[in-house]
């Protein structure tokens, strides 16, 4: 008990003061440089903690990874490419992969579609405020959560007896189904109910940030096109989808890191079962099931190589952006 | 000025914080010589009957029990063990952690806490020998269940058990759909009651010594002892309700469901004792509305093989009231104030009496199996434990794969029992 007091006051008062300390302690050395250079070394000092938690939390980790994925189950020999050629060759691997390629084209398309969409229809309506909530809302439900509430729509009862889930209680009223979706391998369907969860969920985030662009649109330049004769598909195409684009990139690629990291439905709903098994529950399925810590980083590495080019673009269209203003 | 006035500000702010995370540390537990810690998988109704049983323990004594009921019993043995801070005493996830607490040292062998002469001849000798490794007893079973039961409703079978396996697949649905009930979804677990099937198979048809072998992984799953376990669950899934989409979308909690429709949906549904709550909570049976018997031989040189399982229980620490409560735990004494409560069977033969039908007859199966061993599938190292789950999942989507399920089970059986 008195242990735990003392590191919980370590931490509490310790931290701080030592961060305290670092300051003053930096700026007593700067203190003893040349006037002129004092002005260029001390962001550095201010930097050097972040960049050093930057450097043992992420950097580290990731040439670790790195290195570990050409080694073998229990990093103890080197293997070369075998678990590379093991992700490219195993069929698993490789479904897992088409699948979450499907996930990245239609969660992103899906997402950013039906943002755009709500945010330019409720842009007209009185009660925006309350339709943007009851949309925004799914994004602050887990992933799990999600999942669990899906469970129960996608629910499955054999023909003949009464549905309980509300998707095939639905189709049932037009005479369709029942269909249990979340394991329907015909057309993929099973993926597309998974990745409509996701779309379900992130809507939200997109229609905000979108709608937010919206209102930043100048109002005269709209008025303008329209009293010039525009129409209201005109006047989208040609004002308000340029002016936008910048906005849906930034979106566009957010969600598609977010698709590539899917993970949470696949592994609650169908834990990669039926064909609809991707990238990242692959990586905790070989790290902590398999527990081959050489073949679960190479699925990591080939994840964040996947991920690279999105981040750079996002990372580019960013900059110049600040460059415009 | 204006500047170094924020900062104390924000020193203040922080000092505030520091107050309030230290208060709240400060209600973590703290343990006497007096105090027990216990923690065990159970929550809820389990929980309290484990608590009603201990009563007596700690009226007669003085010492409390404190009882931490974990779901993640494996992760949280795992890390206590690694950073030393254990619980005096502790369920035990399976077999194989016990395996690997004992050897590290963490786990406290039994020799001198329990009087082994009268422990042994108390307790099914199957689930003492689960308990002992290297020949030393390590672990109690605190409470066991029985596997392979088959449960059907008196209202639509007459309860005559069966001979044999055949006599079991030739029998009459009825006025049922079909003969059988399965559901094997689970999550991420997914696939597990399919592979209680398969074992009973593999124990049945095959006998303790290529079970074992298979579980060890020396065994291959292409065999032909395994291979035949699998097309004979096959046969099961071609006569039940609902077809593949069925068994594979329906929790293994309402997979018995459809024996209470009218008409009946099954005849007969295949699962372990504790499936009797799923029927009055979820399948809304009354007690009386479901009975079983025990899954009949196949291989008469094996009758009265049986799988199981059950909660092993091992002790971490030397404090003396500690060993007093395993001591106290074993005894027929307090088995029988759970066994009273329900849901529970025993491992102490002295424990004769059950409220109820199903604890009697699953009591009966245990003291009178020849041949009893744990759950196949906690027995396999994680990875291949995974992929059995999940080849019965593809099993039942297409048998016609079943070929290319073993092989690649057989895959994963050539890594996962690498030494680590």
């Amino acid at each position: 008990m008195e242990e735990r007091l003392i590191t919980a006051a370590i931490v509490v008062f310790g931290v701080p003061a030592a961060l305290v300390g670092y300051i003053l302690l930096t700026e007593r050395l700067i203190a003893t440089l040349p006037e002129q250079r004092q002005g260029r070394i001390r962001p550095w000092f201010w930097i050097a903690p972040a960049l050093a938690f930057l450097i043992v939390f992420l950097i580290y980790p990731t040439i670790n990874t790195l290195a570990l994925s050409f080694q073998d189950k229990v990093s103890k020999s080197f293997v070369g490419l075998d678990n590379y050629i093991w992700f490219f060759g195993d069929a698993g691997t490789l479904e897992a992969l088409r699948n979450s390629v499907l996930w990245v084209i239609f969660m992103t398309a899906g997402v950013v579609a039906l943002g755009l969409l709500v945010a330019i229809l409720v842009d007209r309506v009185r009660y925006e405020s309350v339709a943007k909530t009851a949309i925004f809302i799914p994004l602050a439900i887990s992933f799990v959560a999600a999942a669990i509430i899906w469970q129960f729509m996608y629910q499955y009862r054999p023909p003949g007896t009464e549905q309980v889930g509300t998707v095939n209680a639905a189709v049932g009223l037009v005479g369709l189904g029942p269909l249990d979706w979340i394991r329907e391998r015909d057309f993929l369907i099973d993926n597309f109910a998974l990745i409509f969860i996701g779309v379900w969920m992130w809507t939200g985030f997109a229609m905000v940030i979108l709608s937010a662009g919206l209102k930043s649109i100048s109002v005269e330049l709209l008025e303008a096109a329209r009293v010039d004769g525009a129409n209201e598909w005109q006047v989208f195409r040609g004002i308000i989808l340029p002016l936008l684009t910048p906005t849906i990139f930034v979106v566009g690629t957010t969600i598609v890191i977010t698709a590539l990291k899917s993970f949470d439905i696949v592994y609650v709903l169908t834990n990669g079962a039926f064909g609809t098994d991707v990238i990242a529950r692959k990586m905790v399925f070989e790290m902590f099931t398999t527990q081959h810590f050489g073949r679960a980083s190479a699925v990591a590495v080939v994840l964040l190589v996947a991920i690279i080019p999105f981040m750079a673009l996002n990372i580019r269209r960013f900059r110049e952006q600040e460059a415009i203003r | 000025m204006r500047k170094g006035n924020r900062g104390l500000r924000a020193l203040l702010a922080l000092g505030g914080s520091a107050l309030l995370v230290a208060a709240a540390c400060g209600t973590a537990g703290d343990t006497s010589d007096k105090e027990v810690t216990v923690v065990g998988s159970w929550g809820g109704s389990e929980q309290e009957s484990f608590l009603a049983m201990v009563k007596p323990w700690e009226d007669k004594t003085g010492n409390t029990v404190k009882y931490t009921g974990s779901r993640g019993l494996g992760a949280y043995l795992t890390t206590a063990v690694a950073s030393g801070t254990l619980p005096d005493l502790a369920g035990l996830p399976g077999p194989g952690e016990m395996k690997e607490f004992a050897t590290g040292g963490s786990l406290k062998a039994l020799e001198g806490v329990l009087d082994l002469n009268t422990y042994k001849a108390d307790t099914v000798p199957a689930l003492v020998d689960l308990g002992t490794v290297d020949g030393k007893i390590v672990a109690v079973f605190i409470k066991t269940s029985v596997k392979g039961f088959i449960w059907y409703n008196p209202a639509n079978y007459d309860g005559t058990a069966p001979a044999n396996w055949d006599a079991v697949m030739a029998t009459d649905p009825g006025s049922a759909e079909a003969l059988w009930c399965v559901g094997l979804e689970s999550g991420a677990d997914s696939g597990w009651p399919g592979t209680d099937w398969v074992e009973d198979f593999v124990i049945r048809e095959s006998g303790p010594a290529v079970y074992d072998a298979w579980v060890a992984g020396t065994t291959k799953w292409t065999d032909p002892a395994i291979k035949g376990a699998f097309e004979a669950f096959g046969e099961v899934l071609d006569a039940s309700y609902g077809g593949a989409t069925f068994v594979n979308s329906t929790n293994f909690g309402g997979g018995g469901n459809p024996l209470f429709t009218d008409p009946p949906g099954c005849q007969f549904h295949h699962q372990a004792s504790f499936i009797s709550d799923f029927f009055k909570e979820q399948g809304g049976a009354a007690d009386g509305e479901f009975d079983f018997f025990v899954m009949p031989e196949i291989n008469p040189d094996y009758a009265g093989a049986l799988t199981g399982g059950g909660d092993l229980f091992g002790l971490f620490s030397d404090k003396a009231a500690a060993k007093d409560l395993l001591k106290y735990l074993v005894t027929a004494e307090a088995q029988q104030i759970w066994a009273d409560r329900g849901g529970f069977v025993s491992a102490n033969t002295k424990v004769t009496t059950y409220p109820d039908a199903v604890g009697q007859k699953s009591a009966d199966a245990i003291t009178q199996a020849t041949v009893f061993r744990f759950d196949g599938g906690d027995l396999m190292p994680a990875a291949m434990k995974a992929a059995f789950f999940r080849a019965m999942v593809d099993f039942a989507e297409d048998q016609g794969q079943l070929d290319s399920i073993l092989e690649s089970l057989d895959e994963v059986q050539s890594t996962a029992y690498a030494p680590a």
